[in-house]
């Protein structure tokens, strides 16, 4: 194994100076920073522009990148790790911190992502928080979370990508509980945050060890030191690493927050929860490939996390009515492939990238298309309640129906590209990975045709949905938010090309290497072949299931047990409730007795003891002059007699 | 010259004193009680200031004698309102600041 692993030494991460355009690198973050600080300080005095301020500073954030990563294509290969020192951060003793910004092709992929996807959301929130009175704090919120993101891809260090995931966790936490006069989006909101935490001890854990095992955490230090690390190390490295990927990217065992995270506004949803922070997890592991690449025994834990969660994300999103949470069992679904392909080394990095990359595309479009079908009904978010919208919303629902072909994987749109290679990969690696892939692929395919079954067809009469409440009068939405839905279909369609000729497998290869997986021994079109038949047979089922028969009002009771655990989150808050919160509960109430008992019990026993001893001997003061008189007389005896026995003994 | 007789006299004065501070009710009687004891202890300063044949134990008389001065002032001014007050002198009348 050592020699293998010795012919396939990660690629180290290179320290070329940021000059020429590279300088402006900082203006990329300071953009959203500053939208943030002038809309959150600015006050009420900017509720009339504010959200056209923070749409101007994401656009121009991703205008600037885009011409930086022109500017790096047209770069030499070997000059694209582009390192900006900005300042040094701390220092204690030989450890120093910089805070420095890295761009390189796994950034400038990202920065496009966020800001050019993030550009896209804030458009279309100027038209879905319009009757928000709340708007400006909302898009203050927004824009600190493009900064918090960009700081977390940007990093050069450990310690920088902590920033930016606290930051981003912090702006998560806000919008989801933006409405948090409801209580069960204040409750979402801290769900999210205290589960959070429980990843972001892993994050700060795995950064300590490694400050430990290198002496630095900066990434190019790491990466040059990883290969002369002990396994051992790596290995506990890789795993916390991946305990932070976890929670902040809803994998199993920490995947509960993201169902209840649908409680904030659908834009939030679709930037946040569905496109750009729940993937951050992805990006620590393949930015930490110098190290997951060096311990197979982490990235089989990798590769494990990934299989269950997109097994149970898929298994969820079959059994919810709330548009949404469906979305979100998606979501869950879809990061648990890009964690498995991340899992799977060198040979699944690129493909892991390339599916967030596209599936940041195509979720994003869902969930904004989510938002318009919300918006058309009166925000109704459960799907029993639609059905029959596609003449009512026909951009929603060609646009949605773009992003659904996407997540499928039915040739051409992105999903193929990238779903298909992570399939392929998975059986490269093993086969009951694969085959999980390969499964997770037909349940996707059953949960997004049930919901675009019940959203979009159905029966109709007299041009109204039989399903459709009777206040609501489905209609399109406004242009400001079927544009960013256009833009954002034409890239699901179309995010394929970045895969022509393996692009993106070469662009990212000096970050994360390449390795092609083990040969399969049939040929790939014969397993595309195989997915787009379990595909088919997903949708068939579907279609047999939920569009041939009438669609009840209420969900039915009587339901197999699967479905009933699919509708309870397959008891993810259960298991919780049961495993960590009531020990929990009964370790801190029983702390709380012994706090209460003892620890307080020490000076309160000594004030009681105190009083009722005083009690006693304030009846000595009886106002007598003359027992007064016999106590000093007494005492002076006292003190005479201790003399006399001192001086004569 | 023997200093026994004296010291025996200023104990028999101090005992004295110390007894009717402790038995009188008066405070009058209270007051020349305590004077009394004053005075024994100043009888017992001269004689050991006369056996060491030092002047330590005589200036220290003086200073009792002068304390006993002001005492006598502010205390009989004390019994004089006392007395105005309340229409006696006795200690165990003046009993009110207590617990």
């Amino acid at each position: 194994m050592l020699s293998l692993e010795a012919m396939h030494l990660p690629p180290t991460v290179g320290t070329v100076h940021a000059d020429g355009a590279f300088s402006l690198l900082w203006l990329v973050i300071a953009l959203p920073a500053l939208g943030a600080a002038i809309l959150l300080l600015g006050g009420k005095a900017t509720d009339k522009w504010g959200h056209l301020l923070a749409t101007a500073a994401v656009v121009l954030s991703f205008v600037l990148s885009l011409v930086l990563f022109f500017d790096l294509a047209g770069r030499h290969s070997g000059d694209r790790q582009v390192n900006q020192h900005l300042w040094t951060w701390f220092t204690a003793g030989t450890y120093r911190v910089d805070f420095g910004l890295l761009y390189d092709q796994l950034s400038a992929v990202f920065l496009l992502l966020i800001t050019g996807v993030g550009a896209l959301i804030h458009v279309y929130s100027i038209g879905y928080m319009a009757h928000d009175e709340r708007r400006r704090r909302f898009f203050g919120y927004l824009n600190l979370f493009v900064a918090a993101m960009l700081i977390l891809v940007l990093a050069s260090d450990y310690v920088g990508v902590f920033l930016g995931w606290e930051g981003v966790g912090l702006a998560s936490y806000l919008l989801i509980g933006f409405w948090q006069y409801k209580p069960t989006a204040a409750a979402a909101a801290k769900k999210a945050f205290v589960i959070n935490r429980v990843g972001d001890i892993g994050l700060s854990l795995g950064a300590s060890l490694i400050f430990v095992t290198f002496g630095s955490t900066s990434f190019a230090a790491v990466s040059a030191a990883a290969p002369h690390a002990s396994h051992g190390a790596l290995t506990a490295i890789g795993l916390l690493l991946l305990l932070a990927a976890c929670g902040k990217s809803a994998q199993f065992p920490l995947q509960s927050w993201l169902l209840d995270a649908m409680e904030g506004p659908t834009p939030v949803s679709a930037l946040i929860h569905a496109a750009t922070m729940v993937t951050a997890g992805v990006y620590l592991i393949v930015r930490s490939n110098f190290i997951f690449s060096l311990t197979d025994d982490a990235r089989t834990g990798v590769i494990i996390i990934g299989c269950i969660t997109l097994l149970m994300g898929a298994v969820i999103g079959c059994a919810k009515d709330d548009i949404k949470k469906a979305l979100a069992g998606s979501t869950m679904s879809q990061i648990g492939y890009m964690v498995l392909a991340a899992g799977l080394g060198p040979a699944g990095y690129a493909f892991a990238i390339f599916h967030l990359l596209t599936h940041g595309f195509f979720k994003a479009n869902m969930f904004l298309g989510a938002g318009s079908v919300m918006h058309g009904t009166n925000d109704d978010v459960n799907m029993r309640h639609y059905g029959a919208l596609r003449k009512a919303m026909p951009i929603t629902f060609a646009t949605f129906g773009i992003g659904y072909l996407a997540i499928l994987g039915v040739p051409p749109f992105a999903g193929f590209w990238s779903k298909d290679k992570i399939i392929e990969a998975a059986f490269g690696d093993n086969f009951v990975v694969g085959l999980c892939a390969l499964i997770g692929a037909g349940v996707t395919a059953f949960y997004m045709t049930r919901l675009m079954l019940l959203t979009y067809f159905g029966p109709e009469s007299s041009g109204r949905g039989e399903r459709w409440q009777k206040d609501v009068n489905p209609h399109e939405s406004p242009n400001v938010m079927t544009y960013p839905l256009i833009a954002l279909a034409t890239l699901s369609a179309l995010g394929g090309l970045f895969a022509v000729n393996g692009w993106i497998t070469h662009w990212l290869s000096p970050v994360v290497g390449n390795r092609p997986h083990d040969d399969l021994g049939i040929p790939s079109i014969v397993l595309s072949l195989i997915v787009l038949a379990v595909v088919a047979v997903g949708v068939a089922v579907a279609v047999q299931l939920v569009g041939r028969r009438p669609v009840p009002l209420v969900a039915p009771e009587k339901v197999s047990v699967l479905t009933r655990a699919a509708r309870a989150d397959l008891y993810g808050d259960a298991f919780n409730d049961e495993v960590i919160i009531r020990p929990g509960v009964a370790g801190i109430r029983g702390l709380g007795i012994f706090d209460r008992s003892f620890i307080d019990g020490i000076p309160e026993g000594i004030a009681v003891a105190l009083t009722a001893i005083s009690m006693t001997f304030r009846r000595v003061q009886n106002g007598m002059v003359r027992s007064y008189a016999l106590a000093i007389l007494g005492g002076a005896a006292l003190v005479l007699l201790a003399l006399l026995a001192v001086s004569f003994k | 010259m023997s200093t026994t007789p004296f010291i025996v006299l200023s104990a028999i004065l101090f005992t004295i004193g110390s007894i009717g501070v402790l038995t009188r009710r008066n405070a009058i009687v209270v007051f020349m009680c305590v004077e009394l004891m004053l005075n024994a202890s100043n009888l017992a300063l001269i004689t050991f200031s006369r056996a060491n044949g030092n002047l330590d134990g005589q200036i220290a008389a003086f200073f009792v004698m002068v304390v006993a001065a002001a005492e006598v002032v502010v205390g009989l001014a004390i019994i004089m309102t006392i007395f105005r007050t309340r229409r006696s002198a006795s200690v165990d009348d003046a009993s009110l600041l207590k617990y």
